[in-house]
């Protein structure tokens, strides 16, 4: 029987190709040519995931491995190859990847239109989507980390894309080192893999966990603990997650794409992955649903304050990631992933529509200096509206349905569980809070560009203008997705997603269930009539509320001030260490001062044997003289001895 | 041959002339001097050479003489020459002001 | 032509250096006679890895003559798979320094280029070298061409700054070298040969007195061990980092000190080596963080550069003193690409350098724009050096630190492991300085630089693919560098030497453990 040919390498190697060309020529190429390279290997890209999509759906058995792969690194009896896999788990991640991709690629076209080094930015977005596939099809974990590492360099090149701009340089660097931090996490992870199963195939440790060679509980669980220090470190949640807000340095694309739609669910994906080394784990479970938690409670009150419109979303993002390791966290692996892939929707949408706000204000980002845009902006309204709509979490929009599986999946998971799943529900409060904050203040009241203080008013809210069809296009496709992507229901996901994420858990009766969802649905709308209140009259209501509590205004302002504390616990004292105990006391006082040690005892004793050089004739002959005589008198004195003349005197001296 | 001296009459004189050399090399401040100092102690070993080389009827020791007056000879011109230069550049010949190792 | 295709590689830089003697000083002739010469030489040891067979155990294209009877001392070269790769890197590097040196080298260019040429041919005559007292005279040859050249056409020779960075390295070489020359003459006297494998037997046999062997063994690490450098003798890298001709600088640390651990530390004395491990181990775990960190502080990139230098050669002393089988390729195979790395960052840098007389990278600033041919290369190889993957950085940092966790100890490999955060600080950061926007932009030297040339723009990229290549397809190199440890191990195993297990904190109890 005939293999079925999937074409998987091509998936990657596609946008690979666009990465060269447009890397190599594209500065020489006419911006036509540039966007066509641009846009048409994220295209064939999808078209073959779509082509694997359509074969599943026709009845192909998954998961499908390349067979014949070329090794990779092969030392002794470690081997890994450049192994490539295609499972539902997947096959939903690329069609998110490669389809939410290929939509941000148009949108850019029209966005990045007027940007100097339009060819490089194209170069580095087709780079991404090249790591992106490499981490989503990867076989094993080193491959997986090829991809890991490699979208974190798309991110930073992305990030810091405007060049000219400290910040834009500062943030990226951040974002890589930050990274870093997690990747270190994820290197150890990987040792201690080798160390337990002697390889770092997925499919083979993940037959050896099935099968009898047990693992124990306390090598599964550090083991994990060294992947979720991985994983907040890409997914952006605490301690790790605080490159992302600085990444919004990048353009609004960049953002939309990599820093909510795809890469930062890279860590999610991986927990997922792994999901047969977590199950053994309890306290890493744990571990996963508390951080995702406290993650997504803490970034949602601190985006109720941003002013930025990119920093709101940016805050939001974080939060729902954190939802997305709650979910991971209990258990309930695939309505994480389907909340990943709603949010990948929706997020890249409030991405791209703020994009367009930022796009029709020539670059404005504060919504202090927005509002009233809805009649300027019809189709970048509405198709916000419906992300709004999803986010929040209101029937019949996608977030709904996959906030609320993982919210049910919490409930349901013990005492713990109880107390997440509150925490979570706040949490959903503070979500449609903030997302109508940003609505109102975006989109309706009046115009507020007069409060700009720097006389020229070419970029403001009164002469906004709607984005050309190549941004609107993406924006409604997305839109259409917000809407519905949640219709397949979380049991029809899960059940897909079975062989890969094991089953999901056993949910109650039904009526439960309702009880949650209705409570979902209420909560979010009670957050729409919060942001109302405060915001849907041109914040009177909002300055008197932050008044009174100004305090907690000042410290979500300051964002808590971790980076702040960061610096001062970690970055500060390595620099001081750095600087102080090795630069002076290792490099001068031990190296450099043991070379002018010995250089100064060298130095000492020839200035001592020096002043025995006199020059004076009469005391080198007094020299001579008294050795000569000295001579003698040994010779004599051995004759005296009874010794036999000069030789044996000699003989007897060394003896 | 009873009437002839005997060898420790010439090795007396030998060191006697050796310790002078000594002394004089030693005590002397005209450079001139410390130069026929060394003369004198040359000659003084010379004449023992020649002294034993009588005494064991053997033939080496006159050589060693030869080579010995020959090496004085060229060190006498040479030292000679560089007494000279001194001399010209420093305008003494006092061994306790030549002690800069150069000139 | 296997026959003797060694002495080609040795004799073509020397007729090369014959030439530029004989011809006159004018122009760029002597720089043209150079590149040529050295493309020749590099041309010929591509012979070697095109007719290797990897298969096959021991040393190839062996050439064996007598040169003098008393004391024996033969003219006898070989390569195995250990050396195969460096003297390949050699051969490569070679064309690489003359164009570094292209603009840089304008007065008295026939000086540098025959002195030039006289250091390619000791450097591959320490790699090839099988008679010790061979080996001798072209380690002691490499050293003088790096220390004159830097005296002579160094960055500072105003204020004497040059001239120090000289007489540092060459008092820290050769006094290191000292003792060798002794322990070498001892085992000449002890066994009446300085043949490589007559030695390894002899040593083998135990029936040389054993704490006189001792010494001998601790002599031979120090000479190789300041080479390096190690940590803590490092002290003339900085300077001569900073002062030496760019062409010199990247060739002066590391591979002849690292291979010459290998080939005449662990693999002639490997019961001493083991007992030595531990030391080197903690030596080389601090020294990853310590280089590290001291690159993270320093202002200018030379220095930085230096102690990035050091915290990756830290790596490779990591995984050889590990004796795991990944551990020791990981670090030949690195080794390697510290050659190319550097290579390529020191020539980028120094045409800035040139053009700006000054490496403090906060005079640089936003050149991206100004520089893209720079700049892209500049980043590959700034991620190559730190490790991203698909780079060759990566597989050698992941063989050495994954061997290392797996066969000597989980806590120091993770201690290593920490030095993938610190190396991504410091370069990212060279890299905003020196070419993104960084406050302040538009100084002098940001002004006066130029992008790279169309030769150095060549140079340069065939190094960024090979980085690219190694990353990749690290295979290929691996397979060679394993078939000659496993001699190594081999012939450790039969003196009952296996790979150090270390737990943390007992450096020394494990060494005082070892003697006993």
């Amino acid at each position: 029987m005939n293999e079925p040919m999937l074409f998987l390498p091509l998936i990657a190697l596609f946008p690979f190709t666009g990465f060269l060309l447009n890397g190599l020529f594209g500065s020489r190429l006419p911006k036509a040519l540039v966007s066509t390279i641009a846009l048409l290997f994220p295209l064939l890209s999808f078209a073959v995931v779509a082509r694997a999509a359509w074969m599943v759906h026709g009845g192909m058995l998954l998961p499908m491995a390349e067979v014949g792969t070329p090794t990779w690194i092969a030392v002794g009896s470690f081997h890994v190859g450049f192994q490539f896999v295609l499972d539902q788990l997947s096959l939903v991640m690329l069609l998110v990847v490669t389809g939410v991709g290929f939509l941000i690629h148009l949108y850019s076209v029209g966005y990045m239109e007027h940007e100097q080094g339009y060819w490089r930015y194209f170069a580095y977005l087709n780079l991404f989507l090249f790591f992106m596939t490499v981490l989503v099809l990867a076989g094993n974990y080193l491959l997986m980390f090829v991809g890991w590492e490699g979208v974190g360099l798309a991110s930073y090149l992305l990030i810091g894309f405007y060049i000219d701009r400290k910040s834009a340089g500062d943030a990226g660097k951040k974002a890589f080192v930050v990274n870093r931090v997690g990747d270190f996490g994820f290197l150890i992870g990987m040792f201690l893999l080798i160390a337990n199963f002697g390889t770092l195939n997925f499919h083979q440790i993940g037959a050896q966990l099935t099968g009898h060679v047990a693992i124990s509980g306390a090598a599964a669980t550090l083991i994990c603990l060294c992947l979720i220090l991985g994983a907040t470190g890409k997914s952006a949640q605490i301690p790790l997650y605080i490159w992302l807000p600085d990444a919004m340095e990048g353009p609004t694309p960049v953002s939309a794409l990599i820093h909510a739609a795809t890469m930062v669910t890279a860590g999610v994906y991986m927990i997922a992955r792994t999901h047969a080394l977590f199950d053994l784990s309890p306290t890493a479970l744990m571990v996963v649903a508390v951080l995702g938690t406290a993650t997504a409670f803490f970034a949602a009150t601190v985006a109720m304050v941003q002013t930025d419109i990119k920093r709101v979303l940016a805050y939001s993002t974080i939060s729902q990631l954190g939802y997305m390791f709650l979910g991971c966290g209990v258990g309930a692996y695939s309505a994480a992933v389907f909340h990943l892939m709603t949010h990948a929707f929706f997020k890249a949408l409030l991405f791209l529509a703020a994009g367009s706000v930022i796009h029709g204000l020539s670059g404005e980002q504060d919504m202090r200096r927005m509002g009233g845009l809805r009649k300027a902006m019809p189709v970048t309204f509405w198709t916000m509206t419906a992300a709004v709509l999803a986010i929040s979490g209101f029937f019949p929009f996608a977030g709904f349905f996959s906030k609320d599986a993982i919210l049910a999946a919490a409930f349901q998971h013990g005492t713990l569980g109880k107390a997440l799943w509150t925490v979570g529900l706040i949490t959903a409060l503070l979500t449609s809070f903030y997302m109508f904050r940003l609505w109102y203040l975006t989109f309706l009241g009046e115009p507020r560009s007069a409060v700009h203080d720097n006389g020229h008013d070419d970029a403001h809210a009164a002469h906004a203008h709607e984005s050309p069809w190549i941004m609107l296009l993406p924006l409604i496709v997305l839109a259409l997705l917000s809407v519905s992507g949640g219709w397949i229901g979380i049991e029809r996901f899960a059940g897909f997603l079975e062989p890969v994420t094991g089953l999901a858990p056993v949910s109650d009766a039904g009526h439960t269930e309702l009880f949650l969802s209705v409570l979902a649905v209420l909560v979010a709308a009670l957050g729409w009539f919060l942001a109302h209140l405060f915001f849907g009259r041109d914040g009177e209501a909002a300055e008197q509320a932050a008044q009174s509590l100004a305090p907690i205004r000042r410290l979500l302002e300051g964002k808590y001030w971790i980076d702040e504390i960061y610096t001062a616990l970690i970055v500060r004292p390595v620099q001081w260490v750095a600087r102080f105990v090795l630069g002076w006391v290792g490099e001068w006082t031990l190296v450099r001062g043991s070379a002018w040690l010995l250089a100064g005892i060298v130095g000492l004793s020839g200035e001592l044997l020096r002043r025995w050089q006199s020059g004076n004739l009469r005391s080198y002959a007094a020299w001579l003289a008294a050795g000569a005589a000295a001579l003698l008198l040994f010779a004599l004195a051995g004759t005296l001895l009874g010794l036999n003349g000069f030789a044996d005197s000699i003989h007897w001296a060394v003896r | 041959m009873n009437t002839s001296v005997p060898a420790d009459w010439y090795l007396l004189l030998s060191a006697a002339l050796f310790t002078m050399g000594v002394i004089g090399f030693l005590s002397k401040r005209s450079l001139i001097t410390v130069f026929m100092s060394i003369e004198l102690m040359l000659n003084a070993v010379n004449l023992s050479f020649v002294t034993f080389a009588h005494e064991w009827h053997a033939v080496k020791g006159q050589i060693f003489v030869f080579f010995v007056m020959m090496v004085a000879a060229a060190e006498a011109a040479v030292g000679l020459a560089i007494i000279i230069a001194i001399f010209r550049v420093r305008g003494t010949l006092t061994v306790d002001q030549i002690d800069r190792m150069k000139l | 032509m296997d026959g003797m295709i060694l002495s080609l590689i040795l004799v073509v830089p020397l007729v090369g250096m014959g030439a530029i003697l004989l011809l006159p000083d004018r122009g760029k002739l002597s720089a043209w006679i150079a590149l040529l010469d050295s493309l020749l030489t590099f041309v010929c040891t591509l012979h070697l890895p095109a007719h290797f067979h990897t298969q096959q155990a021991g040393f190839q294209f062996e050439e064996n003559l007598p040169w003098l009877s008393r004391p024996a001392i033969h003219f006898h070269v070989g390569v195995d798979g250990l050396s195969l790769w460096l003297v390949v890197l050699v051969g490569l590097l070679a064309p690489v320094g003359v164009v570094a040196s292209w603009r840089a080298v304008q007065k008295n260019s026939k000086a540098f280029y025959a002195l030039y040429l006289l250091q390619q041919t000791a450097m591959v005559g320490v790699f090839v070298s099988l008679d010790l007292m061979l080996y001798y005279g072209f380690w002691e040859l490499s050293l003088i061409p790096i220390a004159v050249l830097t005296a002579m056409f160094g960055r500072n020779l105003g204020d004497g700054a040059a001239g120090k960075a000289a007489l540092r390295f060459f008092l820290y070489t050769f006094l290191a070298s000292a003792p060798l020359l002794v322990a070498l003459l001892w085992l000449y006297a002890r066994t009446g040969s300085f043949d490589y494998a007559t030695l390894q037997a002899a040593v083998a046999s135990g029936s040389l007195p054993g704490w006189q062997l001792g010494w001998v063994s601790v002599a031979f690490l120090i000479a190789f061990a300041v080479k390096v450098p190690v940590l803590g003798l490092h002290g003339w890298l900085p300077d001569l980092f900073s002062e030496a001709p760019v062409a010199i600088a990247m060739i002066a640390a590391g591979k002849l000190g690292l291979y010459s651990l290998i080939r005449f530390h662990v693999e002639l004395f490997p019961a001493m080596a083991h007992r030595a491990a531990p030391w080197m181990i903690a030596l080389a775990t601090i020294g990853i963080l310590y280089g590290a960190m001291l690159a993270l502080v320093q202002k200018e990139f030379w220095k930085l550069l230096a102690y990035a230098t050091i915290g990756s050669l830290s790596f490779c002393t990591l995984g050889i003193y590990g004796f795991t089988a990944a551990g020791m390729s990981g670090a030949v195979l690195q080794t390697v690409n510290e050659g190319v790395i550097g290579a390529a960052l020191f020539l980028m840098f120094g045409v800035l350098y040139e053009s700006a007389r000054t490496s403090r990278m906060a005079d640089f600033g936003g050149l991206a724009k100004q520089t893209p041919r720079l700049v892209t290369l500049f980043t590959i190889a700034g991620l190559a050096l730190i490790g991203l993957p698909l780079l060759n950085g990566f597989v050698g940092e992941f063989l050495v630190l994954s061997g290392t966790f797996a066969g000597v100890s989980r806590s120091w490999a993770a201690i290593a492991a920490l030095g993938v955060i610190l190396s991504a600080a410091y370069m990212l950061g060279a890299i905003q300085k020196i070419f993104l926007a960084d406050g302040q932009t538009n100084g002098h030297a940001g002004r006066v630089a130029r992008d790279l040339t169309g030769m150095e723009t060549v140079t340069v990229g065939v190094l960024a693919v090979l980085m690219l290549a190694i990353g990749v397809q690290p295979t290929v190199w691996t397979e060679a560098i394993e078939s000659a440890l496993q001699t190594v191990t081999h012939t450790m195993h039969a003196q009952g030497v296996s790979p150090v297990r270390m737990e943390s904190g007992t450096v020394i109890a494990s060494s005082m453990g070892g003697r006993q």
